[in-house]
């Protein structure tokens, strides 16, 4: 009940927000090193019908030109010296198994192109919901011997930022429907919830306020296509469940943990909000 | 030590002074309309401390979300409408009910209750992300009656 109240409420605010946000989207297209075209704006996937949102936007449109431009060639984009670093870990043998990622998988080029536009996604084995950070964990302490890396820390950030490079420029294609269903839906109440003192949920910033300004903050629609981001303010890559942290936190609330079962689900139905636009990650954000 | 001493009877003196005057927000009374009557304090509202909790990040912060065209503030947001005017819209019992907690007036609005400390999900302790406490008003009785006092010179 809560829940279609605030959006019939998002669904009236609607006709000023979407002028206000298509006033401030001008337009501009992304093509990273002069050949990979991205799809920063797409029309809102099926189950977005009534939200209010016709037309997915990429974190990116939201940026200054300055920021923008720190996208648009590899050369210039600080998250690529990650980059480099995972492809030293790709070919690093590491614990108990003695191989490495491409033991298994070989050319990361080829084994890992189309990866990150589908995840998070079900592990039929395992019977669960895999994030990708989920997946390379699985990789190293089940099929290596080696550590997990911190869910959240330059290891992790590095090896998501190489895998995500292989699918740039490919649709987000994330699947809601099947074994996937409950999470996706627990997921979308989470982000309907209004946690915290100053009790605001991700859709009242991200779905019901995005175009709009809060203090000096742009507020885009809180896409993940470009994660893991370079963020200029961190000077290093951020790691989705790390941003959903931060975003909570910011709420005055006690958030959940990075690798929760709540911000896995959390991801999966951000994710899908997505469906449509490009993988864009390593991203570059302010 | 003789320092701990001190500032310990500070907060007694203080929370003394507090507990005997201001209503607690727990105990406001708001009309049908979300209007409160009564001040919270008992105290006339500072104006210019007023507009200084509005514009500060670590108080009110008002300006996050309105635009205030007096204000120098820098970057003043627009998530909610601009204040100015706002006199000529509502009185001072309405005006103070709306930073008490505007969700009387506006059911599903985004803007913060300033007064108010429980019916929340998961509160935090302020921005450290850990379970809160007990948890204080975003503003003290005080700082509300400043605003408000600030709010009625908003005229046109
Ligand atoms: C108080 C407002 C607020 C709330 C509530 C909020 N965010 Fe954000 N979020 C921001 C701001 C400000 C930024 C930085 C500017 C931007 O990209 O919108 C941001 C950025 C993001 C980004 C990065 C987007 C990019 O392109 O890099 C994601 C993802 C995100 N938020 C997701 C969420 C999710 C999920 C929730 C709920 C758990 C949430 N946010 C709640 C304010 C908020
Ligand atoms: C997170 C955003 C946000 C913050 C912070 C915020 N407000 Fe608001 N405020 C709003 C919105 C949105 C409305 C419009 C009510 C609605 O329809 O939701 C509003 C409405 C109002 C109104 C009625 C305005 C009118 O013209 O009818 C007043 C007065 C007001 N706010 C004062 C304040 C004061 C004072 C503060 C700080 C102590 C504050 N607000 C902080 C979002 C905010």
């Amino acid at each position: 009940m809560r829940k279609v109240l605030q959006r019939t409420v998002a669904a009236m605010a609607l006709g000023s927000i979407a002028s206000i946000a298509m006033a401030q989207d001008d337009g501009a297209d992304l093509v990273i090193n002069g050949e990979i075209e991205i799809t920063v704006r797409a029309p809102a996937p099926a189950h977005m019908s009534d939200t209010g949102i016709d037309t997915i936007l990429s974190g990116w449109v939201f940026r200054s030109d300055e920021t923008r431009q720190l996208e648009m060639d590899d050369f210039d984009n600080p998250a690529f010296l990650a980059v480099d670093r995972g492809i030293e870990a790709w070919n690093t043998v590491e614990g108990t198994e003695g191989k490495s990622c491409a033991t298994c998988h070989g050319d990361v080029e080829e084994s890992m192109a189309g990866v990150r536009a589908v995840y998070p996604r079900w592990n039929e084995e395992a019977g669960e919901v895999r994030t990708l950070a989920g997946q390379i964990n699985d990789c190293r302490t089940n099929q290596m011997g080696a550590d997990a890396y911190a869910y959240d820390k330059s290891d992790m950030t590095a090896m998501e930022a190489l895998i995500s490079v292989q699918s740039r420029g490919m649709p987000v294609n994330v699947a809601i429907e099947g074994p996937v269903a409950e999470t996706w839906a627990q997921g979308q109440e989470l982000y309907y919830t209004r946690f915290g003192q100053l009790e605001l949920s991700c859709a009242n910033c991200h779905e019901q306020n995005y175009g709009n300004y809060i203090r000096a903050d742009h507020l885009s629609q809180g896409q993940i296509n470009g994660f893991p981001t370079y963020r200029l303010k961190n000077a290093g890559l951020v790691q989705t469940h790390n941003r959903f942290r931060g975003c909570i936190r910011d709420t005055r609330a006690e958030t959940f943990a990075v690798g929760s079962p709540e911000f896995v689900a959390l991801e999966l139905y951000v994710a899908s909000r997505g469906n449509g636009l490009s993988v864009e990650g390593p991203s570059v954000r302010p | 030590m003789t320092r701990f001493a001190l500032s310990a009877t500070l907060v007694a003196l203080m929370s003394t002074a507090a507990v005997a005057e201001d209503v607690a927000p727990s105990d406001v009374a708001y009309d049908d309309y979300g209007a409160i009557a009564q001040s919270l304090t008992g105290v006339a509202g500072d104006p210019a401390e007023g507009l200084r909790v509005m514009e500060t990040r670590s108080a009110g912060n008002c300006v996050a979300c309105h635009q205030v065209s007096v204000s120098t503030a820098a970057f003043q947001g627009n998530v909610g409408p601009s204040l100015d005017g706002v006199a000529d819209r509502w009185d001072v019992d309405q005006l103070r009910g709306l930073v008490a907690n505007a969700k009387m007036v506006f059911p599903d609005t985004v803007m913060p209750s300033f007064y108010r400390v429980s019916g929340y999900i998961r509160p935090g302790d302020a921005f450290t992300g850990k379970a809160a406490g007990e948890l204080s008003p975003l503003l003290t009785a005080q700082q509300i009656e400043d605003v408000v006092a600030y709010l009625q010179t908003l005229s046109e």
